[in-house]
């Protein structure tokens, strides 16, 4: 096979010159051109994957339609109607189970060999991780799109004014950052699509304990303590209050405390775990 | 202190996993444009070489230096250098053959344009025009394979390192592999091969180490090694011991094993006149063969002209005729995921 164009010959410019020789400047921006490309690689795999896709939009339907029609009508939430006053618990809950397919697809990235490959190049290495994170965010936002839009169809009705919606977002997309880091560190820890798998079983029974479904009041006070102080409750706390245009007291403080808290802790701790790995195994 | 010249250098290169040794101080040179084969059985440490070359693994002793650069403190400058292809390095199989190569090619930082450019180019050249649309996960083993050599060939590196590229490939795809890398000691680049597979040393080669329980224990031309081995290996069964005994001593130094209680030996031999002498003068001399068998040579052999025994390697059991297709044995070392 003749070939009139040569493999080796490329013109050697500055980009390709060793990063040693680079400045930070330019390192920066080489990395951040890594990390957009594999952003675009894992928002790829995310529409080419079904199976994942339908999780992330079936299964918030279902939990819709089981809490609103099935229990919704012997649960008594006060002045609020049970569909609106469930918005939010739905929410966190469809994020947790989103995590598990965030930790899998993860592990199966890291068990595939292309992520070894990536080591071989000069790609920045916590793009790898960042590019999960990223599709993990859209991911979650279209099964929150759904909840809403579905919601707003069985009786949901948000009472926010655009700077309420602003913050009520603003919370989820922190939350949701957060909660795929996790995914990203479990998949990390466990190795195995069917260790990441895990996480779901784990995390998405901690927003049912909460207010997210039932007043706290209703439950017994061994119960009700955990669910008046773990996490997840201010922040269910925080979005129906805003989109319901309720008093939310602290709830939004707290929940932005948690949740900032936890990213600040996870991002190292992934990055860190992702570089050890190449070191041992 | 490494010299400039050489591509790549390898000195007294040391890496247990759990305790175990796997390599124990490997030592070796691969000169500018040059092929450098390293062939040895599963279990060898091809792989793992092959790994801590690339910047994927850090050894435990010596050192190694890839376009002049040390692998453990100057890595990114490594990785500025080399293309991987073989077993462990993979593709993103839900992508499009063409989508693979241009993700590879921004991420080895060549450009959006720059890497459409190569990536075409590359498509042409492995002759993989047609199924550059499809997902990587649709492709056969040979293609596959192509994509893989095409995804480390990207950003034209200066040194390839090429692991087990045909382990586990029909004929044909065999061949098209090596005309392709053959293709490639044209442009310049400098090639470090692993392999189980002495034809293929033999074929591609410019200089053959052979490795074994991490150590390389032989190292020349392939036209030295198959002196030792033979281009044909000759195998002689009698009906007793001393028929057996009598062709020994016809043969002399011409054999380079034998077995008493399987009534046979082996002798290489190179080419046919050598074979006619051989078989000549056991019939002068009224040796009564009971069957003659002819092979290629295989690693086996190789290993028992060089050391009078099996590979040390802790391999599995790797006593089989020499592979004719699929009879591909995954590296024990295995992939990046082995545990």
């Amino acid at each position: 096979m003749t070939t009139t164009t040569s493999t080796t010959a490329l013109p050697l410019d500055e980009d390709r010159l060793p990063c040693a020789d680079r400045s930070p400047v330019d390192r920066v921006r080489l990395g951040l051109s890594d990390t957009l490309v594999l952003i675009g690689r894992s928002m790829r795999h995310l529409t080419r994957n079904g199976e994942q896709l339908v999780v992330a939009m079936v299964l918030p339907l279902v939990q819709l339609l089981v809490f609103r029609y099935l229990f919704g009508g012997a649960i008594d939430t006060g002045s609020t109607e049970y569909a609106s006053y469930v918005i939010a618990g739905l929410v966190v809950v469809s994020v947790c189970f989103n995590a598990s397919s965030t930790a899998v697809s993860m592990a199966n990235d890291l068990q595939e060999g292309i992520v070894e490959r990536f080591r071989s190049m000069p790609t920045l290495e916590i793009a790898v991780l960042t590019g999960h994170v990223v599709a993990s965010v859209a991911r979650n936002f279209l099964s929150i799109t759904i909840i809403m839009a579905a919601g707003a169809a069985v009786g949901f009705r948000p009472q926010a004014g655009p700077g309420q919606w602003l913050g009520a977002l603003a919370l989820l997309l922190l939350f949701v950052t957060a909660v795929s880091w996790l995914a990203v560190i479990f998949a990390l820890v466990t190795g195995t699509p069917e260790g990441a798998s895990g996480l779901g079983l784990i995390i998405v029974f901690v927003p049912y304990l909460s207010s997210g479904f039932v007043p706290a009041e209703t439950m017994p006070s061994a119960l009700r303590g955990i669910a008046e102080h773990q996490p997840f409750s201010p922040l269910i706390d925080a979005v129906r209050g805003l989109l319901l245009d309720m008093p939310i007291g602290d709830s939004a403080w707290l929940a932005t405390a948690w949740w900032t808290g936890a990213l600040v802790l996870l991002v190292p701790l992934a990055a860190a775990l992702f570089r050890r790995r190449r070191l041992t195994v | 202190m490494p010299n400039p010249r050489d591509p790549v250098e390898v000195h007294d290169l040391h890496k247990s996993y759990d305790g175990q040794p796997v390599l124990r101080g490997v030592d070796f040179t691969v000169e500018r444009g040059r092929m450098y084969a390293l062939l040895g059985p599963n279990g060898a440490g091809k792989t793992t070489t092959v790994r801590i070359l690339a910047t994927l693994l850090a050894p435990d002793g010596g050192a190694a230096y890839v376009g002049g650069f040390d692998v453990v403190r100057q890595a990114r400058a490594v990785r500025n250098t080399i293309g991987l292809t073989g077993q462990y390095a993979a593709l993103d199989l839900l992508l499009t053959g063409r989508e693979n190569l241009v993700m590879m090619g921004r991420l080895h930082r060549l450009g959006r344009a720059g890497s459409r450019r190569r990536a075409e180019e590359l498509i042409e050249r492995l002759d993989l025009s047609d199924a550059a649309h499809r997902p990587a996960r649709t492709y056969s083993g040979g293609m596959r394979r192509r994509l893989d050599l095409a995804a480390g060939l990207i950003a034209g590196p200066r040194v390839l390192f090429l692991d087990e590229p045909t382990t586990g490939l029909d004929p044909r795809s065999r061949a098209t592999m090596w005309e392709l890398t053959k293709g490639l000691l044209g442009d310049g680049t400098t090639i470090l091969l692993t392999t189980q597979y002495l034809d293929e040393a033999d074929q591609l080669a410019d200089r053959v180490g052979v490795l074994d329980a991490g150590a390389v224990v032989a190292e020349g031309t392939p036209e030295q090694l198959k002196e030792r081995v033979g281009t044909e290996r000759l195998e002689l069964c009698f009906a007793d011991v001393d028929e057996l005994r009598d062709a020994l001593r016809v043969l002399g130094g011409l054999t380079d094993s034998y077995d008493e209680e399987r009534l046979r030996l082996t002798a290489p031999v190179l080419g046919p006149r050598q074979l006619h002498g051989a078989l000549d003068a056991l019939y002068a001399h009224g040796v009564d063969i009971e069957r003659v068998g002819l092979s290629r040579p295989t690693l086996d052999d190789v290993f028992l002209s060089l050391t009078g025994g099996a590979p040390a390697s802790p391999a599995p059991d790797h006593r089989f005729p020499a592979p004719t297709s699929a009879a591909d044995t995954h590296s024990a070392e295995g992939p990046v995921t082995a545990r």
